[in-house]
């Protein structure tokens, strides 16, 4: 055990730290879900990508610096410190990238991730439908075969596509053995949204932002290129993508580190709640801790598991805490527009998205302590 | 970065576990609530023949020379089997604090005699039964010769707590007292890890095996989210149970903040998981004559040793936040 940084580890967190100060945006910038605000993350996350920030932890061809992962945590830190806001491109580099790294082909590495990396291509989950949330296995939506065409026809509704409004392409499950049983016969594609048969309806979210959207799919042409992982094995596929979503890539500590730092200011500047401050300061320094356990038993080689779900339901309860411990020390002033309160409203979706957290204790309870599933 | 242990660390840990499982089963514990010293003589001393008791000594004055990381483990190790006795106060405490009393630091080494420590003299554990009562009274620690004890009911009816009246006391020099409280916090919520991870254990065996409208309990949503949220918080004491470790190891200038946050951390994590092992039990742990009680209640106790949950978290609050009261404002004066 050695919890101090490393020589090379302090060089690359001063690198970061300082092309970060002289790049930054002015702050705030305006929400990113939304029709004005989303080009102008586009525009700065472009800019982290043309300096070579913007995946560290990719191998350079891809247009990473193939950093570790105690170098990605130092640089999320360091992002989060800096008062950056979380990335528009999030849903493609840390979800979908991690899955096409483990079961993409050469070919698609090649021609997806630098697009990606460059900000070029902006990736939606393509998971829920108005009847299949939770129950992720119970899609409807299909995908018949066009061998002429060689490819795939997709038809159907998604929904609660985050960003979907604003993305290029989406990354979802399509129904393509109806006959097999329900976690079978699904197949994991990539699916362009300026394709004939794409229809995207905007949808507003809680807080008034048009963060959400319906996607249409009417006989979608999808070539046989753009399928990940093998056909009807979609759900191992997609599997891997939650792993990511719940576990280590979406949400690093240093988000929530930073949440803290404004939180023990307001405190100082308001006065009162020192006990609740302080569990939250214990929630998020924990959360980290946690991490770094992990990713330590991930650079001997372990993989990430159920664990994952311990991982969600910690960062999206924490979030709740830190932001109603924020609007209590507001207290009526927290009504009027402010940061906390558009944080309050983002983090409740937080035990909702990603898998419920009722379903994570699920997992837990099943996959983590052995309990019996039925 | 490396927040992980060696392949030696858990070896020990294994080691430790094998002989706990075998040497301290329930109805050991149980054997120590109903009479006799509240500890089993004839194990201190294989715990002190595999140098568990003496791992903090050096090897020159025959310890392992070892850290609060390697203890840490071995002491989760003794809440698991809920082991009776000061083991916390006696190795992660005691055998510092008495290094260099020759004869005395050699014996408590080897486990030949037990060593037990209190901050109060109103409230010693094994006072009775120790061959050594240290106290800690603000920047100082005494070797203390108890003149009278008058017995307590602690709840923990292992505990042989007493109300000690002090006779002939000797200040051991150069003590840093601090340090041997952060010490004590730390070994106890290593404990309390360890109890939390059993209370986890036997409730799942429980739910497993007890059948209710025709299918195991544990298959009910209720159950499983209940025992999800108990290992939810053990997994996130843990980690700064083992990083507190590691401060105080080093030396760290944030070693009291973090001794805090983890005793803070495992005493949460072990009332839930007090709480939900006895629900998840339904009546039949609600007996005296089940053994969970046993594990609840060292929970208990633990949890306010050394410090209280709200205690810790009070100091964890000095040191991340500014001062409160008259000069609210200043930053510095931690």
């Amino acid at each position: 055990m050695d919890l101090m940084e490393t020589a090379a580890e302090q060089v690359f967190r001063a690198e970061a730290r300082d092309w970060l100060a002289a790049h930054k945006p002015a702050l705030p910038l305006p929400p990113g879900d939304t029709a004005e605000g989303f080009p102008v993350h586009r525009r700065w996350e472009r800019e982290l990508s043309d300096a070579g920030w913007a995946v560290v932890s990719w191998p350079p061809e891809y247009g990473g610096r193939g950093a570790s992962l105690w170098e990605w945590l130092i640089f999320e830190e360091e992002y989060y410190a800096a008062g950056l806001p979380q990335r528009v491109a999030q849903n493609g580099i840390f979800l979908l990238a991690p899955t096409i790294f483990e079961f993409g082909t050469d070919e698609q590495k090649d021609r997806i991730l630098p697009r990606m990396a460059a900000v070029e291509d902006l990736w939606c989950q393509g998971w829920s439908e108005p009847d299949a949330g939770s129950d992720l296995a119970g899609i409807k939506s299909r995908a018949t075969r066009d061998a002429e065409s060689g490819g795939w026809r997709l038809t159907g509704q998604k929904t609660w596509t985050t960003r979907g409004a604003f993305c290029t392409h989406l990354f979802g499950l399509f129904r393509t053995d109806p006959e097999a049983d329900r976690h079978r016969g699904m197949t994991y594609f990539l699916v362009d949204l300026q394709a004939p048969g794409v229809t995207v309806r905007p949808v507003d979210k809680l807080d008034g932002d048009a963060g959400f959207a319906e996607v249409f799919l009417e006989e979608v042409f999808v070539p046989d290129a753009d399928v990940l992982g093998e056909v009807n094995r979609g759900w191992q596929v997609a599997m891997a993508t939650t792993g990511s979503e719940r576990g280590l890539s979406l949400r690093s500590p240093g988000r929530f580190a930073a949440v803290v730092t404004r939180l023990i200011e307001l405190q100082g500047e308001r006065g009162g709640l020192r006990d609740e401050v302080a569990d939250c300061w214990m929630e998020a320094e924990a959360y980290r801790l946690a991490t770094e356990m992990t990713v330590t038993r991930l650079a001997s080689g372990d993989r990430m598991g159920a664990e994952s779900s311990l991982n969600k339901i910690w960062w999206s309860e924490m979030d709740i805490h830190l932001h109603e411990t924020a609007l209590r020390l507001l207290g009526p002033d927290a009504d009027i527009e402010n940061p906390w309160l558009k944080g309050y409203q983002f983090a409740l979706a937080g035990p909702i998205y990603a898998g419920t957290n009722e379903i994570q204790r699920n997992v837990i309870a099943e996959r983590l302590l052995g309990l019996p599933r039925r | 970065m490396d927040f992980g242990f060696s392949d030696d660390q858990l070896a020990f840990r294994d080691a430790v576990r094998d002989l706990l499982a075998d040497a301290c089963p329930p109805t050991a514990v149980r054997a120590a609530w109903e009479g006799g010293p509240g500890y089993d003589a004839k194990l201190w001393r294989r715990l002190g023949d595999m140098g568990v008791l003496g791992l903090l000594a050096p090897e020159s004055g025959g310890g392992l020379g070892l850290t609060e990381v390697d203890l840490v483990l071995l002491l989760e190790e003794t809440g698991r089997v809920a082991l009776p006795g000061p083991i916390v106060e006696h190795a992660a405490v005691g055998v510092p604090l008495l290094a260099g009393t020759g004869d005395l630091s050699s014996r408590v080494i080897a486990g030949e005699a037990l060593v037990t420590v209190s901050d109060r003299a109103d409230r010693v554990g094994w006072a009775e039964v120790a061959d050594a009562v240290l106290l800690l009274d603000g920047a100082e620690c005494s070797l203390v010769e108890p003149v009278s004890a008058e017995a307590l009911d602690s709840v923990d009816r292992s505990r042989r707590d007493a109300r000690i009246e002090v006779g002939e006391r000797s200040v051991l020099p150069a003590v840093d007292a601090d340090l041997a409280q952060d010490r004590a916090a730390l070994g106890t919520a290593a404990q309390l890890c360890g109890v939390s991870a059993h209370l986890i254990d036997v409730t799942v065996e429980y739910v497993n095996q007890r059948h209710q409208f025709g299918v195991p309990i544990g298959s009910f949503q209720a159950i499983k989210h209940h025992l999800a949220d108990a290992l939810l918080l053990l997994e996130h004491a843990r980690p700064p149970v083992y990083r507190a470790a590691w401060s105080v190891a080093q030396g760290s200038p944030y070693r009291a903040r973090d001794v805090s946050m983890a005793k803070a951390m495992a005493g949460r994590a072990a009332a839930v998981a007090a709480r939900v092992a006895l629900q998840c039990h339904g009546a039949i742990g609600y007996t005296w004559e089940h053994d969970l009680h046993l594990w609840l209640k060292r929970a208990w106790v633990l949890e306010r040793a050394w410090g209280t949950t709200d205690e810790h978290r009070a100091r964890v609050a000095d040191a991340v936040l500014r001062p409160s009261g008259p000069g609210e404002g200043e930053l510095g004066g931690r």
